[in-house]
């Protein structure tokens, strides 16, 4: 294959057209700046398209209560205090006029039926007070069309299904991205005085999944391998309700909308187990019986009553994902799953079938197609599932830049906005709140810049040789066995539950994988070829893995999405503490760095107005 | 489960053929899964294009023995055991490899449609009933299966001149927002072409997300068409008061 690569130039590039990347580009292009911008997959397919329950903000539409401070609140208790407090602060503020300017692009949400008309929301788990904006539940669709659509009226150019294979630097700053068009393998240079990476997660490296093929860690490896910090790489969340049968839709999400709507988790003893696993932090917030949460529910979600007049509360079905991913991993663990190694999600015995359809049609619709089973009348199976990164790309929270002057990150690729673990609905309005920021601020960052940074385009030759030697290897794997074995090497690891000689284990075996790599085998040619492609993820994939099991070794205390047996339980030690994983040479280097805590003034005005309590704050900072 | 016998088409743009697969089933398969297991097990540089495996980004559109289907929603369980089960890429589309059809015309078309523009002052409160019809329009996930159904378009020749389904969809949600500030007729009946739909009703009957394609968005466009260019009254008007 040719070395004759295609080349663009523009002030802002954007890699990633989910959520977080349209945004930011259409807030670049809006600032007067000539915006790139490329993605993987065909344009409005990205993994954002799949997002049903929500998208988290203050509006206090339904329940007047609820503010900026209450959302920051539960954000950073939810993340175990492990968030950069300002970034969930930025968030919580923000959110709400993102939504609304969707709102204003056209989005349509679903309505309240109080007779205001104002745009509804939904309760969602750690949310105190209902607070998700949703349209049924394809959520997703609505926020990423209505961005596709604002975006290509607004002047960008889009470069579909092209694969960013190497950031380029001028120095120490940022110069451009070197990639292939996917259809014809041809190689392209996009040649950027600033690059915003928004590629999302990275589920694929793991077995069970919820995601799309297209979160395989790229922004993480491709940042990582051009300087930048990645940060919190050991917070992983598994969603709790995943399908577990069939085999092939493993790891599929069931929307925790259906708790939200009622849905109650049971064991094979027909026990409603959720109330045994009310962690400290969570007493006094939820339902301590049956009946309660029962009473709460009638009232609430049936009939419409005000929250704030009701006495009960919430179930405990409704605690935050990680709270209830273990909680249900114990129950299976201990012989009490199903069938199939899940445990059942039962909604059918509190809602009408015709609610049910009504409320959550594409549950309704995934599980009658996929699984013969219909949800208005027996229960559904559910188990863990891969499903979001809370870790990434360390930034500025009031800039959204790297430690690499140019390189901007925001959405589901960058670092910091959701500590521990996130809460549902939080990365919807994350994209739009980050996004926006991000591509603000790398429009500003082109504009200072008169010249184009320099590209040393001799580099590109080597580049297009690594990117082709897949085809000139003889007799190595196909890429889709290696895959394979990575996404179980990962499971064992680094999954839900951790400690040092898997771990151990686990970083030996990625070492393994790496031989392997080298000697990865493509058949055919450049022309549209799976094969290949997967090929070439697997070098980020390999990065990503390392990263972290690394950042997961070096933190010995369990905290939301990291949990280790050998170190239960939150330490104070590394309770202020965030990890970071940067290249040091060709080795990894991982450092604990200090992670900014919320302002004095601020902690006391949110204890006085009793959002947060003290004994809380201890417990989590392992004071207690 | 035993082996199921595939057959799926792989060529580029020069010309391909139909090419016989044996796998082996496992339960509760779709036709995307099979394919994903000959990519990993015998053609790892088979084409096709998906994302999300659960029928919401409308990536893998294909047509499964004749009928243009989701292959991600596609059980093999619907199928007879000695079946053998073609897979084509959709037709309408000019073909880059295998699966994969070159649908850069939806594209293009959806660049060319006046996007979203509320009226000044707007007031941004309204109920449910107002945005059903909306939001039923904008279930569509793209798949193109209509727009490769519409014999329209399969004809190819009327390919400039009609827009097809999906963007009949997508014209009906912005012309029903509820305050939405354009008009949209003039370009449905000339560029667009809705004339040239004749209500087969197919485009309906492929579409994944059952939104009713015919009966709630083409045939109340083409009332609209008709009321500005062909009720005598309304021309009338238009003359006296220049609209
Ligand atoms: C089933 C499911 C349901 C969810 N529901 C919700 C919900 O209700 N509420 C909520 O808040 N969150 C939800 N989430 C999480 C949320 O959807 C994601 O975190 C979010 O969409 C990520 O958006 P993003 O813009 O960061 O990236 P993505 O949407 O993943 O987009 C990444 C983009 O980067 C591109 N890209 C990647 N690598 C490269 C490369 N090398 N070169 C070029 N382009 C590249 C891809 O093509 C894609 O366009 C859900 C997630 C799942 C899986
Ligand atoms: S009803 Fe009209 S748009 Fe639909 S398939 Fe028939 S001719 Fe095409
Ligand atoms: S209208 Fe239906 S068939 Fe047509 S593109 Fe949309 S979802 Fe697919
Ligand atoms: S893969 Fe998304 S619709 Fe089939």
């Amino acid at each position: 294959m040719s070395d004759n690569y295609q080349s663009f130039e523009y002030d802002v590039l954007v890699i990633g057209a989910g959520g977080a990347g349209l945004r930011a580009a259409i807030e670049a292009s809006a600032a007067g700046c000539k915006t790139g911008l490329v993605c993987k997959s065909l344009l409005g397919k990205a993994h954002t398209v799949m997002a049903e329950g929500g998208i988290a903000a203050a509006l206090a539409t339904v329940d007047s209560r609820d503010s900026w401070q209450q959302h920051f609140v539960d954000s950073m208790i939810g993340g175990n205090l492990g968030n950069h407090w300002r970034m969930a602060q930025i968030h919580a503020q923000q959110s709400p006029d993102r939504v609304r300017e969707l709102e204003k692009w056209g989005a349509v949400f679903d309505r309240t039926n109080d007779g205001k008309g104002n745009i509804n929301v939904r309760h969602f788990g750690g949310h105190t007070y209902k607070r998700l904006a949703h349209v049924g539940d394809r959520t997703g669709l609505e926020l990423i069309r209505t961005l596709q659509d604002k975006g290509v009226h607004s002047g960008i150019e889009v470069h579909m299904e092209c694969t960013i294979y190497s950031l380029m630097k001028d120095g120490d700053r940022i110069a451009g991205a070197y990639g292939y068009f996917r259809e014809t393998g041809r190689p392209v240079l996009f040649k950027a005085k600033s690059i915003v990476i928004s590629t999302g997660g990275i589920g694929k490296l793991y077995f069970i999944n919820s995601n799309s093929w297209e979160c395989a860690g790229d922004g993480f490896g491709l940042s990582y391998l051009a300087g930048a910090e990645l940060a919190d790489m050991e917070y992983i969340q598994f969603h709790p309700t995943g399908m577990v049968w069939p085999p092939s839709v493993r790891g599929l999400l069931i929307t925790e909308g259906v708790r939200g709507e009622g849905g109650v988790l049971k064991n094979n003893q027909g026990e409603r187990f959720m109330f045994k696993y009310i962690p400290a932090k969570y007493q006094g917030k939820y339902a301590e019986t049956e009946a309660e949460a029962d009473a709460w529910f009638k009232k609430v979600v049936i009939d419409g009553v005000k929250e704030e007049t009701v006495k009960e509360r919430k179930p405990p079905e409704l605690m935050s994902r990680d709270v209830v991913a273990r909680a249900l991993w114990n129950e299976i663990k201990e012989g009490r799953g199903t069938e199939h190694g899940g445990v059942y999600l039962d909604i059918a015995s509190h809602r009408s079938a015709e609610d049910i359809k009504k409320k959550l049609p594409s549950m309704y619709h995934q599980f009658k197609q996929l699984a013969d089973v219909d949800i208005t009348k027996v229960p559904m199976e559910t188990g863990p599932t891969c499903h979001y990164m809370m870790g990434g790309v360390k930034v500025d929270p009031e800039t959204q830049m790297s430690n690499v002057p140019g390189l901007f990150a925001a959405g589901e690729c960058a670092a910091g906005m959701h500590g521990s673990n996130r809460l549902g609905g939080n990365s919807l309005s994350d994209l739009v709140v980050f996004g926006k920021l991000a591509g603000e601020h790398a429009a500003i960052y082109a504009k200072k810049l008169r010249d184009f940074p320099k590209i040393d385009e001799s580099k590109l030759a080597g580049l297009n040789k690594e990117m082709n030697q897949p085809f000139e290897n003889q007799g190595g794997e196909v890429s889709y066995k290696i895959l394979a074995d990575l996404q179980h090497i990962m499971e064992k690891g680094a999954g839900m539950f951790r400690e040092e000689p898997t771990m151990d284990q686990c970083l030996k075996d990625l070492e393994g994988l790496k031989e392997r790599v080298k000697k990865v085998t493509a058949e055919g040619n450049r022309m549209f070829n799976p094969g290949w492609h997967v090929a070439l993820d697997l070098r980020n994939m390999l990065a990503v893995g390392e990263a972290i099991v690394r950042a997961a070794k070096e933190r010995k205390e369990s905290r939301g999405g990291h949990t280790r047996t050998d170190f239960t339980g939150y330490s104070k030690d590394f309770a202020k503490k965030r990890v970071v994983v940067r290249q040091k040479g060709d080795k990894m280097e991982v450092v604990r760095e200090d992670l900014p805590q919320i302002p004095k003034e601020l902690e006391a005005e949110l204890i006085n107005a009793h959002m947060l309590k003290p004994e809380v704050l201890k417990q989590l900072r392992g004071e207690a | 489960m035993g082996k199921v016998h595939m057959r799926v088409y792989r060529g580029n743009s020069e010309g391909g053929q139909l090419k016989d697969y044996n796998v082996q089933a496992e339960e509760g398969m779709v036709v995307l899964d099979v394919i994903h297991k000959i990519q990993a097990t015998q053609s790892s540089d088979l084409a096709c294009r998906w994302n999300c495996k659960a029928g919401k980004c409308g990536s893998c559109s294909a047509e499964i023995n004749g009928k243009p289907r989701l292959m991600c929603m596609t059980r093999m369980n619907e199928f007879k055991e000695d079946e053998i089960i073609t897979v084509m890429p959709m037709k309408t589309f000019p073909i880059m490899k295998d699966l994969a059809t070159d649908v850069s015309f939806n594209y293009e078309i959806n660049k060319r449609i006046p996007p979203f523009t509320p009226v000044e002052g707007a007031d941004w409160h309204w109920e449910q009933e107002d945005v059903d019809r909306v939001q039923e329009f904008r279930k569509c996930i793209e798949c193109f299966l209509c727009q490769d159904t519409c014999h329209v378009l399969r004809d190819h020749d009327k390919m400039a001149k009609f827009a097809g389904p999906r963007f009949f969809v997508r014209i009906a949600s912005l012309e029903m927002h509820p305050i939405d500030a354009l008009d949209r007729t003039a370009l449905l009946k000339n560029e667009h072409g809705i004339g040239l739909c004749n209500i087969t009703k197919c485009c309906t009957e492929v579409c994944p997300e059952s939104i009713h394609i015919t009966d709630n968005a083409i045939i109340p466009l083409k009332e609209r068409v008709v009321d500005k260019y062909y009720d005598p009254l309304r021309i009338l008007w238009n003359k006296v008061f220049g609209k």
